[in-house]
């Protein structure tokens, strides 16, 4: 697997990270790099094996339905780069 | 298979359905934090640090809303994934501030059921017919926008940010706007008997997706489209009408569908391309690793599995085969989960079933119609319903003084035993003071008799009407039938 400008363009604009022409011709090479690397794992049979989903030996705790949280407005909005009547607010996206 | 057709200017065309329902989990407290889940809060005072997803903030399952999504599955008959795990759908929308939504795709909790919607030929649905559901995940709501408060600016609620949702996908089953209508309603239904959701779709609490292609018959499936976020049942239909009679007038022009989101607007009953970038559907899912694979023990499914209540099928048909109900009522009684549980209640106080029904069906639903009254909120309850019938059982009241007891009752509150003492409504069957009401009748309307007595058998209604109301309703009319029967010889 590699990618190529066109793709990291896409990935970029997904992630909402703005790139530049130079960056993306380094980042290009660099990511096919570690892409590559990788794939050799590709070269060990796992047709056998499951995927491991989860590194510790837990189970997931579930927690019982009760109102522990919230009434914190002050406290959410307080990073908010503009907050109004208790909203926050952002460019109008409308479609 | 529905008769459901549209006729083109080249032919007949099928329409293949598939909704995906979204349906608010019924809970205290958000599906991944302990911020409250209600609905009409003041903007963002339900929200953690989770739900604003600030860094660091690690999401905990609640118990009740996988509780839940279980018990729904159980209750179409589904397979219950012992195993599921969530992930990450990523999108950037001003509602979703984590940058994905916490959902299932890979391994969702419930699997492969069904329900089956019922015949219904005014509406061209000749049988009953079961509708395949593919699968139920649980995911997060996102927040809500409010676009009209700000001239360049929208605002953002995350209130409703990380509130349990149930995505409820239906198989390609449905062949017409009737049964996509029939289908919402049975599930609307079985939820709220369930009670693992509202189904409150004025409040948002139950919204659907409508996935609509045509075809012409024998041939395969055509492209579909997804109209998002239809929030009424009627509103659906309409979507459906309008999408697929667009399909065929593309296709007959010549043109193709193209497999798109659309949007409905409820004012015109038409539906209009969102022609959003391309790109905003690629997810780029993957397994959240802040959250462990969800793993279900037997105990825990029994337990959701024991606490079902019986569903609508089983009651109808219980009303049907057991109470010898008739299949209209039983239909009726049980459609919505309150109207059962009132109708029930009237039976534990003691009221027989078929008089029951047929009273609630025609005394009181007429009486809550008038008022513009919910079951919930009779005036009279079913105690008080059950006496009043009593009085129609052992002769006390005829059914047209029972009519006029009710009318008291829903105006007074008071009992149907104290109306009928105070008001002296009291049916009588004491024969002299009938013969002597009947012999003052005959000698009134001499002309009527005479007429009567030459032949004009029909006149017989005649007297019985005078005799009631000289009665003011109170004489047990199968008494008046017999006494004046032997008067007029």
């Amino acid at each position: 697997m590699s990618v190529d400008h066109a793709t990291v363009r896409k990935i970029a604009s997904l992630a909402r990270i703005a790139v530049t022409d130079d960056q993306v011709e380094a980042m290009v090479p660099e990511l096919n790099n570690i892409l590559g690397w990788i794939e050799q794992l590709g070269e060990v049979d796992t047709s056998a094996v499951q995927p491991m989903t989860a590194v510790i030996p837990n189970v997931l705790r579930l927690r019982d339905d009760v109102v522990t949280d919230g009434d914190v407005r002050d406290a959410v909005l307080k990073n908010a780069p503009q907050a109004e009547q208790g909203f926050f607010t952002v460019p109008k996206v409308i479609e | 298979m529905s008769s459901y057709r549209i006729q083109g200017t080249t032919g007949e065309w099928e329409v293949v359905i598939g909704l995906e329902v979204h349906a608010q989990v019924t809970s205290n407290s958000k599906l991944f934090s302990g911020a409250a889940a209600s609905f009409g809060a003041e903007p963002n005072t339900q929200v953690s640090l989770v739900d604003a997803a600030m860094p660091g903030m690690l999401p905990v399952p609640n118990a009740e809303c996988i509780r839940q999504a279980v018990r729904t599955g159980l209750a179409i008959d589904a397979q219950i994934n012992r195993w599921s795990r969530f992930d990450r759908k990523n999108y950037f929308y001003a509602d979703l501030p984590q940058g994905y939504q916490i959902s299932q795709l890979y391994h969702p909790l419930v699997g492969e059921g069904h329900l089956e919607i019922d015949a219904d030929e005014k509406a061209g649905i000749l049988e009953a017919k079961r509708i395949g559901v593919e699968r139920i995940h649980v995911e997060q709501d996102a927040g809500k926008l409010m676009h009209d408060q700000h001239p360049t600016r929208s605002y953002v609620d995350l209130n409703r940010s990380g509130v349990a949702l149930m995505e409820i996908v239906s198989r390609p089953d449905m062949t017409s706007p009737a049964e996509a209508g029939a289908y919402l309603r049975k599930l609307r239904a079985i939820l709220r008997y369930v009670g693992s959701c509202d189904g409150n779709m004025e409040e948002g609490s139950m919204r659907a997706d409508v996935n609509v292609s045509v075809r012409r018959a024998g041939e395969e499936l055509g492209t579909r489209t997804e109209t998002k976020n239809v929030n009424s049942v009627r509103f659906v239909m309409q979507a459906i009408e309008h999408e697929a009679n667009r399909q065929v007038d593309v296709l007959e022009a010549g043109g193709k569908i193209v497999q798109e989101t659309r949007l409905f607007n409820p004012d015109t009953g038409t539906t209009r391309s969102m022609r959003s970038k391309e790109d905003a559907h690629d997810y780029r899912y993957f397994p959240d690793p802040d959250l462990l694979p969800l793993e279900l023990t037997e105990a825990f499914v029994e337990e959701c599995r024991a606490s079902l209540p019986e569903l609508p099928d089983a009651k109808r048909a219980r009303y049907v085969d057991v109470l010898g109900i008739s299949a209209y009522n039983a239909a009726v009684l049980t459609a919505e989960v309150e109207t059962a549980r009132w109708f029930e209640a009237l039976l534990d106080q003691g009221a027989e079933a078929k008089q029951a029904a047929n009273w609630v069906m025609s005394e009181l639903f007429g009486a809550l119609n008038r008022l513009g009254k919910s079951i919930e909120d009779s005036p009279v309850s079913p105690a008080q319903a059950a006496e009043l019938l009593t009085l129609v059982t052992d002769g006390t009241l005829s059914g047209s003084l029972a009519k006029q007891v009710f009318e008291k009752m829903l105006e007074t509150g008071d009992s149907a035993g104290t109306i009928v003492e105070r008001d002296g409504l009291k049916q009588t069957s004491d024969t002299g003071a009938i013969e002597a009401v009947i012999a003052d009748v005959l000698a009134k309307n001499p002309g009527q008799l005479e007429q009567y007595r030459s032949g004009k058998e029909a006149l017989f209604g005649f007297f019985v009407g005078q005799t009631m109301k000289a009665m003011a309703g109170k004489a047990n009319p199968a008494v008046v039938n017999e006494l004046l029967k032997k008067a007029l010889g």
